[in-house]
């Protein structure tokens, strides 16, 4: 290893966001199938969330004076990484449950890994994030995993 | 006995490894662009200030967000599901970026069913106008009522 990943960054391993809880309502359900292009008329209408719904339900909400100027916000569970140029990054969702107009959902999202590797042109660090979404019922909902790659 | 139940039942003993998905063609315009970001809360102005995304950073043109490309995966499977099943997971990635004003396709290709489980694998993609994969993904659906 060449060693640019820190004791102290390291020890974000775990790190965990406050609990967010939101309400679905069919108003943000219909928005989200026609800015998707979605043809299926029960998200249209809105009496059912189509999948990935959890995305704009927990996109942080963050005031004007929190964006930098190309209109990005901070993800503050993330520590000050030495490598910042973001690569493509991969998704891995499973959905347990439906999502319907009404559900109260709560999302938490946790740092669960950081890790280094050595690409063809120089070293990378990837992340992992996992973000656990259950319902009033404390029952597992959504289960996403962000992987992100710097270099 | 199969555990799968429901109208999806029948439709599981129709399909087999290596049917074709629908494929669907998209053609994102700034109008959308901008309604899809913002209602995700995206600020990012890649995604619709073209000057900005041309001259500061250096893009050929605005980026279509990478979820949105995601999203479409999931309406190609459901599209194809119908009501007899529905997605129990994917895993994706975004490889290759693409801009608004481009037109791409979404399609896949069964890779494997358990009648036990009425379970399937699909391997999904958005392609560019090249060809080139640059969405691409592996999900599970099931069929029925389970």
């Amino acid at each position: 290893m060449s060693g640019l990943l820190s004791d102290e960054l390291l020890s974000t391993i775990g790190r965990q966001s406050e609990p967010q809880r939101e309400i679905v309502t069919r108003r943000d359900i219909r928005k989200y199938a026609v800015a998707t292009g979605n043809r299926q008329r029960k998200y249209l209408d809105g009496d059912e969330a189509p999948p990935m719904f959890h995305v704009p339900l927990f996109w942080d909400v963050v005031e004007l004076d929190q964006l930098t100027p190309d209109g990005v916000s901070i993800d503050s569970l993330l520590p000050k990484f030495p490598l910042e140029k973001a690569m493509a990054g991969g998704l891995k969702i499973e959905y347990l449950k439906p999502v319907q107009p009404g559900d109260w959902l709560t999302a938490t999202r946790t740092l669960t890994d950081i890790y280094e590797k050595q690409g063809r042109s120089g070293a990378l660090i990837f992340y992992e994030v996992v973000m656990d979404i259950t319902n009033d019922d404390g029952e597992l909902v959504i289960r996403e995993k962000t992987t992100r790659i710097l270099r | 006995m199969s555990a799968v139940t429901g109208t999806g039942a029948n439709r599981l003993d129709s399909i087999k490894v290596g049917d074709a998905l629908p494929e669907r063609l998209f053609s994102p315009d700034i109008v959308q662009s901008m309604l899809y970001n913002a209602v995700l809360w995206n600020g990012h102005r890649i995604h619709f200030d073209e000057p900005y995304a041309k001259e500061v950073e250096g893009y050929p043109g605005l980026v279509t967000a990478g979820p949105l490309l995601g999203d479409w995966l999931h309406q190609c499977l459901e599209e194809w599901l119908g009501d007899d099943g529905r997605i129990t997971g994917i895993e994706y990635s975004n490889r290759i970026a693409s801009y608004i004003g481009d037109t791409v396709h979404s399609g896949g290709t069964v890779t494997a069913i358990d009648p036990a489980t009425g379970e399937a694998t699909i391997e999904v993609f958005i392609k560019n106008e090249a060809g080139e994969i640059i969405t691409p993904g592996v999900a599970t659906v099931r069929f029925g009522n389970g």
